[in-house]
């Protein structure tokens, strides 16, 4: 029965054993019994064995000094937490992020579910954006002309989401 | 307490969802979802975090699925109540230990469920009881898009939903079924169909021993990646490997009814009388027994009916429950003999094991998903 592993996150005697293989190479995780990292069985997240492959500091950007300049996130949290700070990070890493998720999934790019109608909603908000920046360049450049036409469209733009 | 009203109801893994089946215990669903433009829960401060668990609080609970649904802030629960949140699998165990502006949205059935400010903005989660994936994506995805269609959320054309880990970014999607495996477990096999469904890029879980001992013989198997396939390729891909290892297991069953079937007969025998006549029952070793009684129903040892009320047990000798039903902290010695004198009454109302009458069909209920419905 005893087996000399030690717990990967602490040094006590491991007690858990999980084998994985992502992309043909075994990947093992010994983990002793009180280690925050254990989850049991009835937990719904369970454990996730990606989440200390990418804890891996030479899988992310060493010591560049990028930024996401939403959030202010860094390749060192990253390398800290496994998490990004906000949605936008996926942009800002986008180029340490692709070989990463090449190891990780079937494919780097989605091919499931699309939320439509927040797309929809989000591309109509992008729309009146830009009709506001037009109509302020229109304004600022005396083109009165172009000013009260884009006046309309944004009309039309704002009754429609109203409406939907 | 607040969470009474769970406890009391029958639900969905106790009793009050689809009759139970063999194997397959439960499988579950969960999405994981962001909002747009708002700094992921693990990152946020607290007043990001409190604003976001405010705007979901509001915009969810009128949806029909929540309807008379429990609503639930972490910080204005004890830890007792925590504790039974997770041993129902309504919650997880990271939620429960997060930061301020952390909540959770039940249905009524607790079939359905949203976790706020967890490890995403929204993690939301279907379950039931016996092998349905196919119904449960289909109440997954349409709560999901109700949540849509009253907030925005993070999402990139090119890597979709967009989670805090990487891990879950693209569907979201973490599909998981809980199987009983006793045969493959006393067969000595489940080395072997770890080593075989970690091939096929899933993953199995559970605290297990030397790769073949779980409590209970109770595994978790699901999937690990979520970008680059559809949600219907993701479950169809987990749907066919567990078709797979149902047949394992019910050969392994065959094969020790065939050969020692003593052995079996031993294991649930002695695990009966213990339910019914022992004083200090631990819940690791109470979760065991069932899974052996539990074995005793599929093989016609005891009444079909029987495995709802073994399932419900199994629920309810976990620590936090029998404090919970008696309302209180609770030492653990002390519980273990509340465990044992409340397993006796259950157990006083059973038939006894009828060792004459082995009916083993295998695999009678758990085809119905055979890829003919999608
Ligand atoms: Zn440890
Ligand atoms: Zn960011």
């Amino acid at each position: 029965m005893a087996k000399p592993e030690q717990c990967s996150n602490c040094n006590k005697p491991a007690t858990i054993h999980l084998t994985q293989i992502i992309d043909n190479k075994i990947h093992k995780v010994d983990l002793c019994e009180d280690c925050p990292y254990k989850q049991s069985v009835t937990d719904p997240e369970g454990f996730s064995l990606a989440d200390f492959l990418i804890k891996d500091p030479s899988s992310i950007g060493g010591e560049s000094s990028v930024k996401c300049e939403v959030c202010g996130f860094t390749p060192a949290d990253f390398k800290k937490t496994g998490r990004f700070g906000c949605p936008h990070c996926y942009e800002s890493f986008k180029a340490t992020l692709e070989p990463m998720l090449s190891n990780m999934h079937k494919g780097t790019v989605h091919r499931g579910k699309v939320p439509e109608k927040a797309l929809a909603r989000l591309s109509k908000k992008r729309r009146l954006d830009q009709f506001e920046e037009d109509l302020r360049e229109a304004i600022e450049s005396e083109n009165f002309e172009e000013a009260a036409r884009i006046r309309d469209l944004l009309a039309e733009a704002k009754d429609s989401i109203k409406k939907a | 307490m607040l969470i009474t009203p769970l406890i009391e109801e029958k639900a969905e893994l106790t009793d009050g969802g689809l009759a139970p089946e063999p194997i397959v215990l439960s499988t579950r669903i969960r999405l994981a979802r962001n909002l747009a433009n708002e700094a992921f829960p693990g990152w946020a401060d607290t007043p990001q975090r409190e604003s976001v668990m405010e705007r979901c609080f509001e915009k969810l609970t009128p949806l029909n699925a929540l309807q008379d649904g429990v609503f639930l802030q972490i910080s204005d629960l004890t830890d007792l109540e925590k504790q039974v949140l997770v041993e129902r699998r309504l919650v997880s165990r990271e939620l429960i230990e997060s930061k301020d502006g952390a909540g959770v949205l039940i249905a009524p059935s607790q079939g359905l469920a949203i976790m706020i400010n967890e490890e995403d903005h929204l993690r939301i989660q279907g379950l039931h009881s016996g092998f349905n994936f196919l119904r449960t994506w289909d109440e997954v995805d349409a709560l999901d898009s109700k949540i849509e269609d009253c907030l925005d959320y993070a999402f990139s054309d090119d890597y979709g939903y967009l989670t805090a880990c990487p891990t879950n970014v693209g569907t979201g999607l973490r599909a998981s079924a809980m199987l009983h495996l006793p045969g493959l477990v006393m067969r000595g096999h489940m080395e072997k169909v770890v080593r075989m469904v970690n091939q096929l890029g899933l993953a199995v879980r559970g605290s297990l021993g030397e790769g073949s001992e779980a409590t209970g013989s109770i595994f978790q198997i699901s999937n690990q990646q979520t970008l680059g396939e559809s949600e219907q390729q993701i479950l169809k891909r987990l749907i066919n490997i567990l078709h797979a290892i149902i047949q394992q297991e019910n050969n392994a069953r065959g094969v020790m009814l065939e050969k020692q079937p003593e052995v079996i007969f031993d294991k649930i025998g002695r695990a009966f009388g213990i339910l019914q006549q022992g004083h200090l029952i631990s819940s690791q070793e109470a979760i065991n027994l069932l899974s052996l009684l539990r074995l005793g129903v599929d093989i016609g040892m005891l009444p079909e009916e029987k495995r709802a009320k073994i399932d419900r047990m199994t629920m309810e000798v976990q620590p936090g429950h029998v404090q919970c039903t008696e309302n209180a902290d609770i030492e653990p010695e002390e519980r273990d003999k509340l465990r044992s004198s409340r397993l006796r009454e259950q157990f006083a109302t059973f038939p006894e094991l009828d060792f004459n009458n082995i009916q083993w069909i295998p695999n009678p209920q758990t085809d119905t998903e055979h890829g003919t419905n999608e």
